[in-house]
């Protein structure tokens, strides 16, 4: 253990960093074990062991080496994990270092170091940007065939896991007056700000340790070192109760009314999340104030070469150096266009580390940026190409006076700070280009967002204090809060200056501005050539910023270069826009718990777990489960069992819960009229004690939703609607009586949960129904007859309603009790029934009942039928004004051709009929133009011993007993019917009234 | 020498001579101040409306005129789907012709739009959704178009990474229209200016219509950013924008606009074969040719046009789609956007001439009109030609609704966020 | 985006379901061109970009209509009213 703790990697400084040197983390890169330091991002652990060439490009398969710090990384991708765990495409920049890692490099085979797809670069210029929109057109059948199934193999980068995410996800909502997004300086001094001031203050940063470049930078703020102060402020903040600090937590988006969304990866610093915690948490914050101190990152130089592992980011250099203690080379050349770069050699020469010169674009430096430089410097000169086989060997540089080949093992380049306004553009609005920073800030952020710091191209750290001081203010003055810091902490200000240069013309090797994508200036060359001129245009023919890294680290040299080769400026050329998420977010975070059987909750109804001891069969409808069947045994299936029910209820005695129905208590004096002007029939003449179907249709004029209403008093009725739209009908007669008529005194209120009911239907349902009545409620058919409605009492006293409506044909009530009392009901009626057979049914039962006695349901009522399509033209009332009446007049709702509601019946009675298949005359062509009609419901009716069929169909009503051909194309079944009225079953109605 | 067609041959020459032989795509014209026909917005239909005008009608002294970039509306905005899927008679013949028009659409126009028929499939988990599926396959059947109803068995042989067990809604089986896929919706815009451009139609960008210019009853011309442009005839192709344009005109339409969020993820290796949408919740989803997974789900549902989405659709996408496919958790989104859409009053659109003489509207797509482009280029080329409209696109007219003949699809009523 | 309900106080979008336009008013059924104007009404919106009057329900909530005042563009709400309110004030 010792040795191995002593071992601090070739690569890595005797000691300095953010690393936890006594804590060595074991992990593996395609099975090789390797170590590095608590502290570590997989990177720094990578490049301290000296892995610099990990990945391999997209299209040309071009090695590459880790190129930033950050979760800009176009390159340094890995499959991490294993097994359900594999996560494709992961940044090692961006990954915690943890005992156990696995990485797996992707995208190259055999290997990284020897990948045959290599030769894909022999063809580049067959392969340039654009290639495929020019070619594989013929034969037309070899796209899908041949060439397609090519590209999509070659493409992709990782593997996603083959089965289901083990881990799970959690939602949590946060409510704050000031949300500070990264914890740099400007982010540290806005929440000392606001939280001194005792706002309630949310500082989320995406890295694991807070302090952002102040962990990075030999700087120091208040004469002490940067890091050092940075922790003193965050101890301070950490005693602050209304202060909740987030690390490792990305805000990904910014939404309307101040909704910013953040990704905390809770477990992802762990081999594997532990008990009961999530993987990953989703903050949904919803911020009074928002302060995006989310800092800058640093761009590259497009040269000839530029992709070669060794070249990285100055920036990047300068973390892994002062962060990491790790620097990712021998002997540098640091290749700038503006004092940022300096700063990196500058550093590197403090850690005793060759630095072979600086190559400067500028003709001229400040005396002050070279100032202590004792090393080689080039002026007004560039790298013009790179060499070595793998890693980066030499450096050609073109100086004013020759071509010269400097060797070297690492190049960082320095070509400017882009500020990260990504989150400032998630609500629109173009973002300005600043010359003096050669470099894009926002303006005219959403509301309620300020912006501080390198964010906001504030370029040196004491500006950044400085904003973020004031941003903070600004942010809770605005709230009522009074500020407690006067003004910012002493810091060293380094000048920061810039002449842009973005691309190296002379260069004759590829130069790449898309490291990802292999996308090269010679590419932008071309699609500009080909007219793709606009910056959008571009990105979509060049695949330009299209990769994982969400174009950070391209779209503004991409745009710079085509700004330079089109001879127009950077503003007139524009920035493609930023879109959420700021960096890529997994679905099983936005999914949360939502997944699987909790997809979306469900529904049981009160004899659910009765019906579970019967063995039931369910079946979703819409949110609910209901009992679709009660298989016995002897049943030889599913069918078997819904003939035997349907039998019982048909002779003897069943129950069905129906408590899913939409139920809505109604009251006040003007009901009547309210209902009139829902339903196409009259509720005002309803008497009290009396029940009556109801029909609704939509404004439109087509049908809507039906039930019953009955009433219950003068002034208070009770109705049911579909189970399917209970909710949207509630929403509906809140439309109507909070917009349309709020002058009628009516109160109503959804009852669905509250009532549980159950039908009680067949011959005997009336004797069973006695046994539980209590004795002085009299319920014989003159004192209670078809459609009659009332209260009652049941079991010795419990409060309870009675209809006798019925759905099946048969003598049937609904009874409601109490929700409560909905599971003894279900053990009451089975002890009362017993007797008379009593016969629990399903949905299935229910249904065949219904279609034998031609009732609609949601297969008719399917928002396209109006009320005289479904034989219920008559409901309409000629006396009132309602719902739908005006529209349903429209002509096309009148016509005799209209499909109409008809019952079909198979000629041969051994033939099966199925929902769905569409009706063709006779001795028709099986085609479109002779297609009238449609089968909607279907069952086998145990009445009649054969199937039966409602069905919309042409002129239906003027064509009964008129036989015609069902035709199922895709089952393949094609069956010749009859068709008759839609009523099967007693169609005078005798049974429901004895 | 330069290469006007696109072939490999092309490609070959142009590899070996360093690519300086390729010329523009389509030449970014400056505005006349007059054109026989100017068409309203530089999308896929717009472009393809130019394009059949020229090659079918012979009318080559058109401008397309786009605000911004072509295709940067709805052309580049969606999930790329093309099928022709449908239950109403009015739609089936319609998409089934925009269908066949992709079929050959890269040989016409000499650009590979990547048209790939891999499969649309649509899931089904309940009785009642399997019978209204069979009555939509069945429907599609009839009118010659290809349809499978496949039982869960056969669903699970073509997908078997699908959840089929332990999931709220089970999958029990599905629709699948096989000659159903994606196509490159860039390449589509692309490709149609390019033939459009050859044909000899102006393709004028960055110019923004301020105005339309009505004596009469009859158009005369527009105003533009870049100055007035007259036309005999002027044709609306603005989905996202309709209302406002109409407006400009006097006219208000059967038609709100509202945002619809797409997803895109990283590039992974391919998993998803086929366009899969899933029957319990609204998602989509298939896997383009460079790797990511493209999905989307519902429109955002209130009248918008901002360019983006809120949270809670993303989320409500996102459980969709683990609620399918679980092994989906660990994939990460990359980038997300937002598009106008026209949902029309009855979620089908509009292709029809209007009270003003010369003035003709495209209009109305909802979420579908990607998949239309070859077809709705096609029937308003032939309406704008004719003045009549083309016969299967008889059922698209703007006088449905005081009629009653809708086209509503979902049977959602006058309610354009129930589409 | 959130909605200040005038009863419940600021909530989250996931509460309300929409409807649209406020502007437009049943028309008398009774009228002569009656057939007209509900074809108007049902159908045909403004549709602007920009400031749109709009029906939300509060479902999840207080279960009020409400007409808010929204800037489609940016979805900036300047003001909620009951619904309800719209018809007794008049």
């Amino acid at each position: 253990m010792t040795a191995r703790t002593t071992t601090p990697g070739r690569f890595r400084l005797p000691a300095g960093g953010l690393i936890d040197r006594s804590k060595s983390v074991a992990f593996s890169l395609d099975r090789r074990r390797l170590y590095g330091f608590a502290g570590d991002t997989l990177a720094s652990a990578l490049l301290a062991s000296g892995r610099r060439l990990v990945a391999r490009s997209f299209k040309y398969h071009r090695p590459r080496g880790v190129m930033s710090a950050g979760s800009e990384e176009p390159n340094a991708l890995f499959e991490l994990r294993s097994g359900a765990r594999r996560e494709p495409n992961t940044k090692a920049t961006t990954v915690e270092l943890y005992d156990g890692l696995e990485a797996t490099t992707q995208n190259a085979w055999p290997s990284v170091h020897f990948d045959l797809r290599r030769g894909n670069a022999l063809f580049s210029p067959l392969i340039a940007a654009g290639f495929y929109y020019k070619t594989f057109m013929w034969p037309a059948s070899f796209w899908e065939r041949v060439y397609e199934p090519l590209i999509r193999h070659a493409a992709g980068l990782g593997r996603a896991s083959a089965v289901a995410d083990p881990d799970h996800y959690e939602h949590v909502n946060a409510f704050c007056d000031v949300l500070v997004i990264g914890s740099g300086p400007a982010g540290v001094m806005a929440a000392l700000a606001a939280g001194r001031a005792g706002a309630r203050v949310i500082v989320c940063d995406e890295d694991f340790m807070f302090g952002g470049r102040l962990l990075r930078e030999r700087l120091k703020v208040d004469g002490a070192p940067a890091s050092a102060w940075v922790r003193a402020a965050l101890d301070e903040l950490g005693t602050l109760t209304d202060v909740r600090l987030m690390a490792r937590t990305t805000v990904f988006g910014c939404y309307d009314s101040g909704i910013y969304a953040a990704l905390e990866r809770v477990s992802d610093h762990l081999a594997v999340p532990p008990t009961h915690q999530p993987r990953q948490r989703l903050w949904r914050i919803v911020a009074k104030r928002a302060v995006l101190a989310a800092g800058a990152t640093e761009r590259g130089i497009v040269f000839g070469g530029n992709d070669r592992p060794g070249v990285m980011l100055a920036g990047a250099v300068r973390t892994y150096a002062n962060r990491f203690a790790v620097i990712p080379g021998r002997r540098f050349v640091v290749f700038t266009n503006n004092n940022d770069g300096w700063r990196t050699a500058h550093d590197l020469q403090a850690c005793g580390v060759d630095v072979a010169a600086i190559i400067e674009t500028r003709d001229s430096v400040p005396q002050s940026v070279s100032a202590g430089w004792n090393g080689r410097i080039e002026l007004g000169s560039a790298i013009v190409a790179t060499k070595g086989a793998g890693l980066v060997r030499a450096a050609i540089v073109q100086t004013p006076r020759a071509r010269e080949t400097i060797a070297c093992d690492a190049i960082a380049v320095a070509g400017g700070w882009n500020p990260n306004i990504n989150l400032a553009c998630h609500h629109g609005g173009r973002p300005a280009w600043r010359e003096d920073i050669a470099a894009f800030v926002h303006t005219t952020p959403p509301p309620a967002m300020m912006i501080a710091g390198a964010a906001n191209g504030a370029m040196t750290l004491a500006a950044c204090l400085d904003e973020g001081l004031r941003a903070g203010q600004a942010a809770i003055e605005t709230l009522g809060f009074k500020s407690r810091v006067e003004k910012p902490p002493k810091a060293d200000d380094e000048a920061f200056s810039i002449r842009p240069f973005w691309h190296v013309r002379e260069s004759r090797q590829k130069a790449f501005v898309d490291f990802q994508n292999d996308v090269s200036a010679q590419d932008i060359e071309l699609s500009s050539r080909e007219g793709f001129r606009s910056v959008e245009h571009l990105k979509r023919y060049t695949t330009l910023g299209m990769g994982t890294d969400q174009g950070r680290s391209t779209n503004v040299l991409g745009l710079a270069t085509l700004a330079h080769i089109t001879g127009r400026s950077i503003s007139e050329t524009g920035i493609t826009s930023f879109r959420p998420p700021y960096a890529p977010v997994a679905i099983g975070a936005f999914a949360g718990h939502h997944r699987g059987s909790a997809f979306r909750p469900i529904r049981r109804t009160p004899s659910h777990s009765w019906s579970q001891q019967q063995g039931a069969v369910f079946m979703e409808t819409g949110p609910w489960l209901r009992a679709q069947y009660f298989p016995h045994t002897g049943d030889k299936d599913w069918l078997d069992a819904v003939i035997r029910e349907v039998r019982a209820v048909r002779t003897g005695v069943g129950f069905c819960d129906v408590s899913t129905l939409g139920k809505i208590e109604l009251q006040g004096a003007d009901v009547g009229v309210f209902l009139d002007r829902l339903y196409v029939n009259t509720f005002s003449t309803l008497p009290v004690g009396r029940a009556r179907y109801g029909l609704m249709l939509r404004e439109d004029g087509f049908a809507f939703d039906d039930g019953t209403v009955s009433r219950l008093a003068d002034d208070r009725f009770f109705m049911t609607t579909t189970t399917a739209n209970a909710g949207r009908v509630f929403q509906h007669m809140q439309f109507c009586h909070q917009v349309l008529w709020s002058e009628l005194d009516v109160q109503f209120v959804s009852a669905t949960d509250q009532w549980a009911q159950f039908s009680i239907v067949g011959p005997k349902a009336r004797e069973a129904l006695r046994v539980l009545v209590d004795a002085q409620c009299d319920i014989s058919n003159e004192a209670f007859p078809y459609m009659a409605a009332g209260e009652i009492t049941i079991c010795s006293g419990v409060t309870a309603r009675l209809y006798r409506i019925s759905f099946s044909g048969e003598l049937a009530y609904e009874i409601g009790v109490p929700a409560r009392y909905g599971e003894t009901l279900v053990r009451v009626l089975m002890q009362a029934g017993a007797p008379f057979g009593m016969m629990p049914y399903g949905t299935e039962a229910l249904s065949v009942m219904r279609i034998e006695k031609g009732h609609v349901a949601g297969n008719e009522l399917d928002g396209r039928t109006t009320a005289r399509d479904l034989g219920l033209g008559r409901m309409m009332s000629t006396k009132k004004d309602y719902i739908g009446r005006v529209l349903a007049a429209r002509p096309a709702l009148i016509g005799p051709d209209r499909m109409s509601l008809v019952g079909i019946r198979p000629t041969d009675q051994s033939q099966r009929l199925r929902a769905g298949a569409h009706l063709v005359p006779g001795n028709a062509a099986i085609d479109a133009s002779n297609d009238q009609g449609v089968i909607t419901s279907v069952a086998f009716s145990p009445s009649l011993n054969h199937w039966i069929g409602l069905a919309l169909l042409q002129s239906g009503a003027a064509r009964l007993s008129e036989r015609l051909k069902a035709v199922d194309p895709v089952r393949a079944n094609h069956v010749e019917v009859e068709i008759c009225a839609p009523c099967f079953i007693d169609p005078q109605g005798e049974r429901l009234r004895v | 020498m330069p290469w006007r067609k696109y072939s490999a041959l092309a490609l070959v020459w142009n590899g070996l001579t360093g690519n300086r032989d390729w010329t523009v795509c389509w030449r970014d014209a400056a505005p006349r101040d007059r054109y026989d026909v100017v068409i309203i917005g530089g999308g896929g239909h717009g472009l393809a409306t130019a394009y059949y005008l020229a090659k079918n009608h012979g009318i080559t002294n058109a401008a397309v005129i786009e605000k911004g970039w072509i295709g940067s509306g709805n052309a580049g905005r969606n999930t790329t789907i093309i099928r022709s899927n449908y239950l109403m008679p009015g739609n089936i013949p319609f998409y089934e012709w925009s269908m066949k028009l992709w079929e050959g659409l890269e040989q016409d126009i000499n650009y590979n739009a990547m048209v790939s028929q891999r499969g649309v499939l649509n899931l089904y988990h309940s009785d009642a959704q399997r019978d209204a599926f069979a009555r939509r396959g069945n429907a599609m059947r009839l009118h010659g178009v290809d349809a499978e109803l496949l039982d869960r068995d056969q669903v699970c042989a073509l997908v078997p990474y699908l959840a089929f067990d332990d999931s709220r809604f089970p999958i029990r089986g599905g629709l699948l229209q096989r000659r159903g896929g994606t196509a490159r919706h860039d390449a589509v815009v692309w490709g149609y200016a390019r033939a459009a451009d050859r044909l000899g139609v102006a393709i004028v960008q960055n110019c923004e219509v301020t105005g339309i210019r009505v004596t009469g009853k009859r158009v005369t011309a527009i105003e533009t950013t870049r100055g007035v442009i007259r036309a005999d005839k002027v044709a609306l192709s603005v989905a996202g924008s309709s209302s406002r344009l109409a407006a400009m005109a006097g006219l208000r339409l059967p038609i709100e606009s509202h945002a619809l969020q797409a997803f895109v993820t990283e590039g992974i290796k391919p998993l998803v074969d086929h366009v899969i949408t899933f029957g319990a919740g609204h998602f989509y989803i298939s896997q383009s040719d460079k790797g990511g997974l493209v999905f989307g789900g519902d429109i955002e549902g209130y009248n918008s046009y901002a360019q983006r989405g809120n949270l809670p659709n993303v989320e409500d996408v996102c459980e969709s789609g683990m609620a399918i496919m679980p092994l989906l958790g660990r994939v990460r989104i990359v980038r997300s956007w937002g598009g106008l859409v026209d949902m029309s009053m009855d979620g089908s659109p509009i292709i029809d001439l209007t009270p003003i003489s010369g003035l003709f509207l495209n209009a109305g797509w909802c979420y579908g009109g990607f998949k239309a482009t070859p077809a709705a280029g096609w029937c308003f080329a032939h309406l704008i030609a004719r003045e009549k409209p083309h016969p299967f696109a008889a059922a698209y007219r703007l006088d449905r609704y005081a009629l009653g003949r809708l086209i509503d699809e979902r049977g959602a009523g006058a309610q354009p966020n129930l589409h | 985006m959130r909605i200040p309900c005038p009863y419940c106080g600021p909530r989250d979008l996931r509460e309300f379901a929409y409807l649209g336009d406020a502007s437009v008013e049943r028309p008398d059924a009774a009228a002569p061109d009656a057939l007209d104007r509900f074809v108007d009404y049902v159908y045909l919106r403004n549709n602007p970009a920009g400031r749109h009057r709009e029906y939300w329900y509060h479902g999840a909530g207080c279960q009020s209509w409400l007409v808010v005042s929204r800037d489609t563009r940016t979805h900036e709400i300047f003001d909620v009213e009951p619904a309800a309110q719209k018809v007794t004030a008049s």
